[in-house]
Parts: structure tokens; sequence; C-alpha cells
């Protein structure tokens, strides 16, 4: 099986000589005025799982965004395999697409189309098979996900979300890619399909050797999956000068590390977060004048 | 660019400083000048707004326009994209625009009937009824009823795929959302408009004569001959003509309200009727300018053209 090829050969070849599969050179996005992203220096070596957290916001999807060219970086580079893509035609582009897959928050399977439909999409788009070739890999694809064969025919509507992000996730190997980009793939889901979609990410990764951006919010995933943490922090609340990225290290350091954010984010914590929520309740105060004034003339009246 | 455009716009223009100024009904005694001077400006800048987002709004569909262009003359269009579109444009539109024709062709005799009896001209009505369902009734009507049926349901559509991220993931799988979503559309929009608008000619005369000689007891051989002695070849080609034009707004402007979505329900909602909306008001205003254009070339062919009298 064709699958098994690359794995073999990309994992027993060190790392540490050939470039960065995807390196972010001071990329920067911003929106409106708005920075979301400022001067990021990322790279990810062949073979790596990175899990990225950070809250809400704070520009996680937008970066996994940038790197398949779903959003144009403000300033800065992104590289994959040392090609800037955001130089690429519409051609080039279209080739580098075939080596990533992209895993959406809600799947984002087309509705339109059956199961088998979707997962064979990225297949027929780049004719790479035909007819029963194509049945036959997307059973294949569709039973590492652990999913049967009379899913095929069904409509996406008709499944269930653990079931549709497994579909999704089908959907992202079929082409077999070089780099998978997983956006908050357990998120929604209960703690056992969390724990089944961790597991698979973890196949994935083991029988392809590929690289994976994970996403997530959710510790229990960076800690089973990655190989490495990186944890973003809103532009907006960063001191002057700081490096957006806080945090970036195996998993184990995140339970030593000294940063307070970085600590309060593992565990849980709101922290000072708390803070703004009584300052909200504070800066209403000054209305509630108003509203006993008014209720006070009402009952005046009467 | 539009979001950019639209930004900077608004951090020109001091008004939102001005507004965010604490509740300007406790100091309205205070400082009178100030909030009428508050009130010009906003009032100004809104206007500006408007017209710089009118603009962008031209400039993208004129962006986005040229990309199907360039999409439909560079590719073949995608497999199995292109029959569902067009049974869902042409054949499932077809009754809806038979009947809207139909009535349309009577509405027409029983106004008409009334004025022209009164100047013993009842026997041309023929000519009149037949004259304008195939110059201007019939695509109009035609056109009307596919940007309702069809435009708004592609803006809706395609506005649910932007909004659950399916056009995005189309895009990362190495699929262009324009040649794969817009381009059939558009052909099915294009190519089939004049067939609905063949429908609905025919339709309405079936139904004008139907009620003139039927209901109304106009001799059917004077009927007949005023409608085949002033209703042309040229007059059906004017309505087949404009057809496209029309054809080719709905799917630009739906598919550009589709693809420029924003997010919820309430943003489909919107752009499924800003499609509608703006591609009718456009299609009436092209079908003014083609007329003139048209009838200049036809008077410019035919000196002496036909006329009712």
């Amino acid at each position: 099986m064709s699958f098994l090829e690359p794995a073999l050969s990309s994992s027993s070849i060190s790392a540490a000589n050939r470039p960065p599969l995807v390196e972010l050179r001071d990329m920067t996005l911003t929106f409106a005025k708005q920075t979301i992203l400022n001067h990021i220096q990322l790279s990810i070596p062949r073979g790596q799982t990175v899990a990225m957290i950070g809250e809400s916001g704070c520009g996680k999807t937008m970066l996994l965004k940038s790197i398949v060219g779903l959003m144009q970086p403000t300033g800065g580079q992104v590289l994959f395999e040392a090609r800037d893509i955001h130089g690429l035609n519409d051609i080039e582009m279209t080739d580098l697409r075939k080596k990533f897959g992209f895993v959406f928050q809600n799947a984002a399977l087309f509705d339109s189309m059956t199961i088998g439909q979707n997962v064979a999409f990225p297949l027929i788009q780049h004719s790479l098979a035909s007819g029963r070739d194509i049945h036959r890999i997307v059973c294949d694809r569709l039973a590492e996900v652990g999913l049967p064969e009379n899913v095929i025919p069904k409509r996406p509507s008709q499944l269930s979300g653990g079931m549709r992000k497994r579909v999704g996730l089908a959907r992202a190997l079929v082409l077999e890619p070089e780099l998978m980009l997983y956006d908050e793939p357990t998120t929604g889901l209960d703690p056992i399909m969390s724990d089944v979609i961790n597991e698979l990410m973890l196949r994935t990764r083991l029988k392809a050797g590929v690289t994976s951006l994970i996403v997530t919010h959710d510790m229990r995933t960076a800690r089973k999956v990655a190989d490495r943490v990186v944890m973003l922090y809103p532009f907006a609340r960063l001191k002057k000068g700081e490096n957006q990225i806080i945090f970036d290290g195996p998993p184990e350091e995140l339970d030593t590390c000294k940063d307070k954010r970085v600590k309060q984010f593992v565990n849980g914590e709101a922290g000072e977060r708390l803070m703004e929520l009584r300052q909200a309740a504070y800066s209403g105060f000054d209305e509630t004048p108003m509203l006993a004034d008014t209720y006070a003339q009402k009952s005046h009246e009467r | 660019m539009r979001e950019f455009l639209r930004v900077s716009f608004i951090q020109n223009d001091w008004s939102v400083y001005v507004s965010s100024v604490p509740s300007s009904s406790r100091a309205s005694d205070l400082n009178n000048g100030l909030e009428w001077r508050e009130a010009l400006t906003r009032w100004i800048s809104d206007w500006g707004e408007l017209v710089v987002d009118a603009m962008t709004t031209l400039g993208d569909m004129a962006i986005f326009a040229s990309k199907i262009f360039m999409w439909l003359f560079t590719a073949r269009p995608c497999k199995g994209t292109i029959l569902p579109n067009f049974y869902h444009v042409g054949v499932l539109s077809l009754p809806v625009v038979a009947l809207t024709g139909t009535f349309i062709g009577m509405v027409l005799a029983v106004q008409s009937y009334a004025q022209f009896k009164d100047l013993g001209l009842e026997s041309r009505l023929g000519a009149v009824i037949n004259m304008s369902l195939v110059r201007e009734l019939g695509p109009v009507l035609a056109a009307t009823m596919l940007a309702g049926r069809v435009g708004s349901a592609m803006a809706a559509v395609l506005g649910t795929m932007r909004v659950t991220e399916q056009i995005d993931a189309m895009t990362s799988m190495g699929a262009n959302p324009i040649h794969y979503l817009v381009v059939p559309r558009f052909l099915a929009c294009l190519l089939l408009i004049p067939a609905l608008t063949v429908m609905a000619d025919f339709m309405g005369i079936v139904g004008g004569y139907f009620y003139s000689v039927v209901m109304l007891g106009i001799d059917h051989y004077q009927y007949l001959n005023n409608s085949r002695k002033f209703v042309g070849g040229w007059d059906f080609f004017m309505g087949i003509f404009k057809s496209f034009f029309f054809g080719g707004i709905i799917a630009i402007v739906s598919c550009y309200r589709g693809f420029h979505c924003q997010a919820g329900a309430e943003g489909v909602g919107r752009a499924a009727t800003a499609a509608f909306v703006f591609s009718f008001v456009l299609i009436l205003g092209v079908d003014l300018m083609l007329n003139i254009l048209l009838d200049a070339i036809y008077s410019a062919i035919w000196p002496n053209g036909a006329k009712l009298l």
C-alpha cells in the first residue's frame, strides 16, 4: 500500500539536515488596523506534531488558514518546503494543496453530497483515480477512521458530530498529505469521542509519518498527541515588545513553566480575567441610578 | 480591499469620536451648536460611507465577474456540476414561468381591451398584446421569476457554504470555488434563460389569445392577422437578446452575494434578499439601456418600421 511507503522513508531520515516543512517568517496579519498575528516566527520540521494552544481569538485559526493560503498575511512569509506559498500562481497553488490535509472545526462537509462523494472529492478533483479505485480508496479511508461502508450513501446531516468529524478526517487523509492541519479537532465532542479522535491523529502520524499542526483548546490532546506545544497569546494583551509565542517546548515542560499565563491556561483558571467581569459590572453601575430614577418617577405617577 | 476602504473611511472621520461623547441629551442645553454640527458631520459621513460602499461593491463585483469569465474560457467545467444546475435552473423553473406567462398574457388583454374598444381598435389587440409580451414582458417576467426562484436560492446556498467553511474546505482541497460552484450556475442561467423567455412568450401569447378571442369575443382572424402583421422577427430577437444579459446579471449578482455572505443565519438571509433586490434593480436598469440601444439600431435599419396605426 502506497500509504505506508513515505512513512517509512521520512521517519528513517533524520529531520535535522533537511529544511523545515513549514516555516513562518515574521508573519503578520492585520484586520482593519487590528493586529491579530504579529511577527510570528515558527518552523516545523518534517514529521513533528505541533499542538498550538491559546485562548479563543488569539489568531490560531488565522495562522492555520494562512498556511494553506486561505488567508493572505499582511506581512512576512509562509514557506512550505522553502517556497513562499503566497508567491505562487493558481496552478502551482492547486498542486501544492494536494500536500495539505485540513480538518475543519465543524468538519465542513459538503452537505449537497453524500459521504462517499465528500471523501472522494479531492481524488476526483485532481483526477487521481477512477471508478472502482475511488470506491476502494474511500472504503479504506473510512475504515481507517472506524466508519462502516454503509455510511457512504448517507448525507452529512444524517451523521452525528463525531462521525462527521471522522469523515472530515478521512477526507483530509485521502490524498495522503504531507502536512495535516487540524482546527480544534476535539471541540464539541464527548470525552470518549475526543479520545478516539486523539487516537486517530496519533495513528495517522505513526502510520504515515505526516507532519501535523493541531490547533486545540484541549490539553489532553496536546499532551497525548503532540511532540511540541506552542502557545499563542492575544496580541492586544501582550506587553510591548513581547513575543506573541509565549511558550514553545515539549508538553512535559508545560507543568514546569514559570509563566503565569501558561500555567493558568493549562490548569484552566480564569485568574485576573475575572477582573474584567468585575470591571464590567462596575462600569454598568452608573446606569443604575438612572434606571432607579425612572422607576421612581413611574411609581410617583401612579 | 472593501474592508480596508470602509475602515479607513471611518477612521479618518471624527464623527466616531464625537458620538462617543456621553449622552447628548443631558448636555443638550450646554452646547446646542456642537450637537448640530455633530449631526451634520454624521449625516455627511453616512452618505460618504454609502458611496464608498457602493463603489467598492461594484468594483468587487466586476472583479468577481472577470474571474468567472477567466475560468469559463480557460478550463472545462467540472464534471457532474453542469447537469444538476441546469436541471434546477431550467427544468424546475419551467412550470412557474409558464404559469405567470399565461396570466400576464390574459392580464394584458383585460387591461387594454376597454381602451382599445373605445377607440374602435379592438381588432388590433393582438398586435399590442403580443408586441409587449415578446419585446418586454416575456423576458422581464422570466428574469424576475428566475431571480426570485433561482437567484436567491443560489445566494442562500453559497452563503451557507461560506458560513460553514465549505468554500474554504473546497479551496484547501485544491478546487477553485469559482470554477466549481459559480461557473456552472452562471452557464445555467445564461444559457437557459432564453428558453424560459421563449416559454413565457409562448404561454403569454396563448393566454392573451384565449382571453381576447374566447372570453372577449374578438374575431379570431383579425386577432391573428394583426399580430402577424406587427410582430416580427426583430421583436422576438430583441427579447431573447436581452434575456442573455438578464441571466448573466442574475448569476453574477446572486453568486457574488452568496460568496460575500456575512456570518450567521441573518447574514445568509440578507444575502438571499439582497441577491433578489439587487439583481432585479439591475435587470430593469439594463433593460432600459438595451431598449434604447436596440431601438436606435432598429430605426437605423428600418426607418419606416411597423407602426400600430
